[in-house]
């Protein structure tokens, strides 16, 4: 299965990437093959094998519902590099 | 033509967890923003979330309450799309494997018969944040507080068919969560979101029309009124030759509209995939069957009960069982009063009406089961009659004290003395000769009409005191002989 230019660009604006125009080809090239390996692992015979929903055959631990994280705004906040009212602020993004 | 609406719908419920479904954050309503949420639901680098075993017990007790099949084994994905307030890039939720599939819900039509509701899937998932666009000149605000609260996605089958039907379901709906205790069901809060899914086809066609989704609807009147509106605009469009467009529209309330939402390039392409930082779920038979033990009586079943133990009709037990609360408070007052009958026409009248009036709900209403028992024991023994209750229950709202207390205070005790309302019978019959002379010279049937006249002559002159059963019965005498 060939990859074309305008899955690339689907591709990437959902993933919000930038692909340089000069290194289109380069990556469809390389999605190509990752498309082929995943073509010929396939043709494995999988048949009467369960599926597998995680590479780790343990099962998930549960948490007590207890609180445990107190208010750590001003900590939190620190880290962005704009707030306001004790908001973290971003461009605007509805018209 | 005639027209069929296919709706089905797709509610977000806020199980009420201490603590998120993947930290240990607080799911306060309400506080300062960002003082709820801790690095997990901010999606720092590194952090992995844990499970909460009391979100995952409320979706088994969902489950169970609907007769649905509770999968032993499910699976976290991750939903992936940006946006800002959704800080990790992905959404935790179910896709393949969810907790709960294919139960039922049993909703009462108007016609009195019962219509089942089919429930595809309940599945878990993390809550976003909130964009507040406003007060941030020009930029958006990001409020990560509701991050990471636990939802139950509970997704109906389109087996309604219309708007009424749809609120039916989610009264419903909102009374089995609610009895459950696994959310406080307040839509007004966001803890219950709907977002329906409508389309129409001509009559008797089996083929689905092109769906539209209404998102986030928030209140039970809205829904209906929203179903409403795109049910209409469908069926104009195709009418006026057009096709409707699959997309996903808003409700205005205040314009009662619904528009569409700017449908994004790409949209729904959300590249599921299970998620690596957690195992799969994983529960046995002798998990599920502890908390079968644990259910309460479910709204179905005190409605039945309602019937069988008070002699309620089905629409009034239905009401009545509509939420654990309003349950209680009619138990509570029947069992005071004697009177179940009475007491149930109390809860769903004047109680209702007063509530409804003031934008309350019966767990903050002033007037408390007892006392409203108590009251109806008044009526019952004949102290005071139906309509002067009216009135001392509107004393009782306002706090002027126990049924007792006000009807001693304003001397609102029935007149049962024969002397005395005989007095009254007399004068009003003195007064009003053209009406006496009218009423004798009719026959049996007209004079049933007339005497009402009479009584409420008598009622008005004893200022609604005077016990009607005996006024009736002296009027009578004096009249026809």
């Amino acid at each position: 299965m060939a990859l074309d230019k305008n899955d690339l660009n689907k591709i990437a604006y959902l993933a919000r990437l930038e692909i340089a125009p000069e290194n289109a080809e380069r990556v469809l090239n390389d999605m190509d093959r990752i498309l082929d390996f995943v073509d010929h692992m396939q043709q494995v015979d999988t048949e009467g094998v369960e599926p597998l929903a995680h590479p780790i055959e343990s099962r998930q631990i549960l948490r007590e519902d207890r609180v445990t994280e107190p208010n750590q705004r001003e900590a939190l906040l620190a880290n962005a590099p704009a707030t306001e009212n004790g908001c973290f602020l971003v461009p605007k993004v509805i018209e | 033509m005639q027209w069929e609406a296919v709706i089905g719908l797709e509610v977000h419920v806020q199980l009420a967890t201490q603590s998120k479904i993947f930290s240990g954050a607080p799911t306060t309503f309400g506080a300062e923003p960002n003082t709820q949420a801790c690095a997990i639901d901010l999606g720092m680098p590194g952090m992995l979330p844990v499970f909460n075993g009391k979100a995952l017990e409320m979706a088994v007790r969902f489950g169970l309450a609907i007769g649905a099949h509770i999968n032993k084994v499910s699976v976290f994905d991750r939903k992936n799309y940006f946006y800002p307030d959704l800080p990790k890039g992905y959404q935790i939720s179910q896709l393949d494997h969810p907790i709960v599939e294919t139960g039922h819900i049993d909703i009462l039509l108007d016609n009195g018969e019962t219509k089942r509701i089919g429930v595809t899937r309940a599945h878990l998932e993390e809550d976003a944040g909130k964009s507040l666009h406003e007060d941030f000149h020009g930029m958006t605000g990001i409020d990560l507080n509701r991050a990471g609260t636990p939802l139950l996605e509970i997704v109906s089958e389109p087996d309604l068919r219309s708007a009424k039907e749809a609120v039916a379901y989610l009264r419903k709906l909102h009374a089995i969560i609610t009895y459950l205790g696994i959310s406080d069901g307040d839509m007004s809060q966001g803890s219950m979101r709907c977002d329906c899914n409508v389309s129409v086809r001509p009559k008797g066609q089996t083929e689905l029309g092109t769906r539209t989704e209404i998102k986030n609807v928030n209140s039970f009147r809205f829904v209906e009124k929203a179903i409403n509106h795109e049910i209409e605009r469908q069926i104009e469009l195709i009418e006026d030759g057009g096709k409707v467009v699959q997309e996903t529209r808003l409700y205005d309330s205040e314009r009662d509209e619904t528009r569409s939402m700017r449908s994004k390039e790409f949209a729904n392409d959300y590249r599921y995939f299970p998620d690596p930082d957690l195992l799969p779920v994983e529960i046995d038979d002798a998990y599920i069957e502890r908390i079968r033990e644990t259910l309460p009586e479910l709204p179905e079943a005190k409605q039945a009960r309602f019937q069988s133990q008070y002699g309620l009709n089905a629409t009034d037990a239905s009401i009545l069982a509509g939420s654990r609360e309003q349950a209680d408070y009619f138990e509570m007052a029947a069992e005071v009063a004697g009177d179940a009958r009475l007491a149930a026409n109390w809860v769903m009248g004047e109680v209702a009406k007063f509530l409804n009036q003031h934008d309350l709900d019966i767990g903050r209403c002033p007037v408390s089961a007892e006392a409203l028992g108590q009251l109806i024991q008044r009526i019952r023994d004949n102290t005071i009659s139906g309509k002067i209750a009216k009135d001392v229950f509107e004393a009782m709202w306002a706090g002027e004290g126990s049924a007792d207390e006000i009807i001693d205070k304003r001397g609102l005790k029935q007149v049962t003395d024969t002397g005395a309302i005989e007095a009254i019978v007399d004068e009003v019959i003195a007064n009003n000769a053209p009406q006496v002379e009218q009423y004798r010279a009719s026959d049996d049937a007209k004079r049933g009409k007339l005497i009402g006249f009479f009584v409420g002559q008598v009622m008005k002159a004893s200022k609604g005191k005077a016990n009607p059963q005996l006024v009736n019965q002296v009027l009578r005498q004096k009249l026809d002989s």
